[in-house]
C-alpha cells in the first residue's frame, strides 16, 4: 500500500493516541508529505546515505556458506557494513533532517539493542541537535557498549525501570516524555511501528535496502527465489519487502523463537499473537486472554518486542509474505557458522535471518538464489554469545 | 438521561459543581477499593472513576503506573473487576466510570465488555488512547448503554474540539496539562485560558471536566472559578491510599474527599 491516508493496512495500524499528542502527529504528517518527494530533501539525504552512512550497500554473494549449505546461492545484502553497523542509520538520517526541517530542537528516541540509538546520535551529532534515548534497563545492561558509544556520541541514556524494563518500557516512556514536551520535541521512532504516520515513514526512509537490491538482482541476472529478513519491529524487513513486494519471489520474515513457541519465552508476535492496539497501532500482539501485553523474551535484545508493525500484519493476513522463527539454539548457530565461514559477525537479530537462509538453501536447488538482508554487524554481541557458549556448551 | 448527566443536573440545580475522584482497584488490594469507595460516597464525592489497570498505560505517570502494576499482580482481572462493581453497586448509586485502556475492550469485543460493564453497574469509560478517528465500532457498541467520555488537551484545535464534543457523552474530559497523570504543583496559565475557550465553544451543551494533575482543594477552586463542571482528582488519592493504614482509610479518604468538595460548592 503506497500512502494509506488514514493510516490503515487493511485492519491494522490506525492512530490509537491520546489526544495531546493529536497536533504533534498531524504536524508531523504534514511536514512528512511536504519533504517526501522534495527534490532538495532527497538530495540532501541522499548525500548523507551516500558520504556519510556508505551507501549503497553491497550484495555480497556468500560463496563458502552457500556451499557448506549446498544449495541455492546465498546473497548478503550488506547493511552491517553501513556506519554504526546497522540498517539503522537509514531510518535515523531521514526522520533527524526532517526534523531539522520542522525546527526542532530536541530529539527523543527508544532502544531495544541500543542500534538506533547509536544510529539517533551519530544522526543529531552530525546535522547538529540534542538528542534523548530511553532504553530498558535490562537492555542497558546485556548491550552495555552501545550505552557507552551513546555517552560518546553526545545523547542522554535514560534507563527505563518501569514494566518488563526492556523496548516496550522505553517506548512507553518516550511517548510519556512526548505528551510532556509535545511543542518541542520530535519522536525519532525507531522501527516501522507506532502510529500513522510512522510507519509508513519509516519503510520508506528504509526501503533503499529493497531498492537497492532491485537493482544489484538485475546484474546476477534474474529475480532472486527467495527474500529473507528478520522481524522485531520490521524495519528492516518492510525496508527489504516492500520495493519487491510485487515480483514473484517468495518473501519470509523471521521472528525470534527464543526458548521455542510452546514455551513462554519468545518474542515472535506474528506467529503466535492475536490483534489488539498497543502503542498508538491495531497490529498482532503477544498477549493474555484478558489483553495484558505479556513479556517477551529473545537472546536479540532488538527482537525483543510484543508488537510488530503494521504492515507486516497486514501481509500475513493477506498471506503475501510468511513469517517464520527461529530459535535462540539455531541464531548460535548460525552466528558460528557465517563467522567462520565467511568472516562476517552478523547481529544476533540478524542471526535471526541467516539461520533461516540456511534452512532454505539446504532444501533447494543450485540453481536458485537467495537473498538476506543482514541488518547489521555482531560486534555488540560477542560478549552475549561468549556468555551464551560458556552456559550451553561443555568443554 | 444517563446517571452522569442527571448528576451534573441535580448539582447545577444546586449551584455545584462535580468532583469526580478516580482510584484504582485492586489497589492496593481489594478491601482498600472498598473501604476507599466507602469514604469517597462519605466525603461527597459525585461520580467516581474505577481504574481497571493495563501493562502499559502510557498516559499515566509514575503513581498511577505504580498502582496499575500493584494491582495486576494481585490478580486483578475482568471477572473479578465486574464483581466488586456490583459490590458497590449494592451500597451506592453514585456514577460510575471505568478508565482503562482500548486494548482491553479491544481484545475482549466492543460489544460484549460495555454489556458486561453495563449490567455490573458501570455508567461510562474513559479510554485515554482512543482517538475519535478509531472510534467507530467502541461508539456503535456503547450506543444506549454507557457514555462515552473522550479527552481534549490544550493544544486541541477548535475544529476537533466540536468534533470530539459530538462523539462525547456524559461529559468532555480536559486534560489540564502537557504530561502525563501525576501530582503537580501549581496552576498553569494556559490551562485556565483552555477551560474558557471550552466552555465556549461548547456552549453548554456538554458538561466540561478537567484532571491531570488537580491534587489540592486549592486546585478545585481555582478551575471551578474558571468555570470547569467538574474537577478530577487521581494520583492524590492513591497517594493518600498508599500512605494510609486499611483500619483508618475510609475515614481519611471522607475527610480528604470532604475538603475537595467543599470547593465546588459556589457561595
Ligand atoms: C541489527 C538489527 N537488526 C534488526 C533489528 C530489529 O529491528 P527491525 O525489525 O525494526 O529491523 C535491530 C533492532 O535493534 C537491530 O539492531
Amino acid at each position: 500500500m503506497k500512502y494509506p491516508k488514514d493510516g490503515k493496512f487493511g485492519e491494522f495500524g490506525g492512530k490509537y493516541i491520546p489526544e495531546t499528542l493529536v497536533p504533534a502527529i498531524e504536524e508531523l504528517e504534514e511536514n512528512y508529505l511536504k519533504f517526501k518527494d522534495n527534490k532538495d530533501f532527497k538530495k540532501e539525504l541522499d548525500y548523507y546515505l551516500k558520504q556519510y552512512a556508505g551507501r549503497p550497500t553491497p550484495l555480497y554473494y556468500a560463496k563458502n556458506l552457500s556451499e557448506k549449505c549446498g544449495g541455492a546461492k546465498i546473497y548478503l545484502k550488506r547493511e552491517d557494513l553501513l556506519h554504526g553497523g546497522a540498517h539503522k542509520i537509514n531510518n535515523t538520517l531521514g526522520q533527524a533532517l526532517l526534523a531539522k526541517k520542522m525546527n526542532k530542537k530536541r530529539i527523543i528516541a527508544e532502544t531495544g539493542a541500543g542500534q538506533h540509538g547509536v544510529a539517533t546520535a551519530m544522526a543529531c551529532a552530525v546535522l547538529g541537535m540534542k538528542s534523548e534515548v530511553y532504553m530498558g534497563y535490562k537492555d542497558t545492561i546485556r548491550q552495555k557498549l552501545n550505552v557507552y558509544r551513546m555517552n560518546m556520541l553526545g545523547a542522554k541514556v535514560h534507563p527505563v525501570k518501569s514494566g518488563s524494563k526492556t523496548l516496550k518500557d522505553a517506548i512507553n516512556e518516550a511517548i510519556r516524555d512526548w505528551i510532556t514536551n509535545v511543542e518541542s520535541t520530535y519522536y525519532l521512532l525507531g522501527s516501522a511501528v507506532g502510529p500513522h504516520p510512522y510507519p509508513v515513514m519509516v519503510r520508506d526512509f528504509q526501503s533503499v535496502i529493497g531498492e537497492e537490491i532491485k537493482v544489484q538482482m538485475k546484474k546476477i541476472s534474474k529475480t532472486p527465489d527467495v527474500v529473507i529478513a528478520c522481524v522485531g519491529g520490521g524495519s528492516n524487513a518492510i525496508g527489504t519487502f516492500y520495493p519487491l513486494v510485487d515480483t514473484n519471489a517468495e518473501i519470509i520474515g523471521v521472528e525470534a523463537a527464543g526458548k521455542g513457541l510452546k514455551s513462554k519465552y519468545h518474542s515472535a508476535t506474528l506467529s503466535a499473537g492475536s490483534k489488539g492496539v498497543l502503542h498508538g497501532m491495531m497490529t498482532y500482539l503477544l498477549q493474555d486472554d484478558e489483553g495484558q501485553i505479556t513479556e517477551t523474551y529473545s537472546i536479540s535484545a532488538g527482537l525483543d518486542y510484543p508488537g510488530v508493525g503494521p504492515e507486516h500484519s497486514y501481509l500475513k493476513d493477506t498471506k503475501r509474505v510468511k513469517y517464520h522463527s527461529a530459535t535462540d539454539a539455531e541464531v548460535i548457530d548460525a552466528f558460528l557458522m557465517l563467522t567462520r565461514t565467511e568472516g562476517i559477525i552478523p547481529a544476533l537479530e540478524s542471526a535471526h535471518a541467516i539461520a533461516e537462509a540456511i534452512k532454505v538453501a539446504k532444501k533447494s536447488k543450485k540453481s536458485e538464489s537467495i537473498i538476506v538482508t543482514l541488518s547489521g554487524r555482531g560486534d555488540k554481541d560477542v560478549e552475549e554469545v561468549q556468555r551464551y557458549l560458556s552456559k550451553h556448551v561443555k568443554n | 438521561m444517563s446517571r452522569i448527566r442527571e448528576k451534573f443536573a441535580e448539582l447545577s440545580a444546586k449551584k455545584e459543581k462535580a468532583l469526580i475522584a478516580y482510584i484504582m482497584v485492586g489497589y492496593p488490594n481489594e478491601n482498600a477499593t472498598i473501604s476507599s469507595v466507602r469514604g469517597l460516597v462519605k466525603g461527597g464525592a459525585d461520580i467516581i472513576e474505577l481504574g481497571f489497570p493495563f501493562s502499559d498505560p502510557l498516559a499515566d505517570g509514575p503513581i498511577i503506573q505504580n498502582a496499575s502494576m500493584i494491582s495486576l499482580e494481585n490478580g486483578t482481572k475482568i471477572n473479578r473487576f465486574f464483581n466488586i462493581v456490583k459490590k458497590i453497586r449494592r451500597e451506592t448509586d453514585i456514577p460510575l466510570i471505568l478508565m482503562t485502556y482500548t486494548n482491553i475492550l479491544y481484545h475482549k469485543g466492543y460489544p460484549e465488555f460495555i454489556t458486561e460493564a453495563k449490567n455490573a453497574g458501570i455508567d461510562g469509560f474513559i479510554l485515554p488512547d482512543m482517538s475519535i478517528e478509531e472510534s467507530k465500532e467502541y461508539l456503535a457498541s456503547a450506543k444506549n448503554m454507557t457514555d462515552t467520555i473522550f479527552l481534549i488537551s490544550p493544544n486541541t484545535t477548535k475544529s476537533r474540539i466540536e468534533k470530539i464534543g459530538k462523539s462525547s457523552s456524559g461529559f468532555l474530559y480536559l486534560v489540564a496539562v502537557y504530561g502525563t497523570t501525576g501530582i503537580k504543583t501549581g496552576i498553569q496559565n494556559y490551562t485556565l485560558k483552555a477551560i474558557k475557550e471550552v466552555k465556549k465553544i461548547t456552549s453548554g451543551k456538554i458538561p466540561v471536566g478537567v484532571g491531570f494533575g488537580v491534587s489540592t482543594p486549592d486546585d478545585v477552586k481555582k478551575y471551578v472559578k474558571a468555570g470547569a463542571d467538574a474537577v478530577i482528582v487521581g494520583s492524590a488519592f492513591l497517594k493518600l491510599i498508599e500512605q494510609t493504614p486499611q483500619n483508618k482509610l475510609e475515614l481519611r479518604i471522607a475527610a480528604f474527599t470532604k475538603s475537595l468538595k467543599r470547593q465546588t460548592i459556589i457561595t
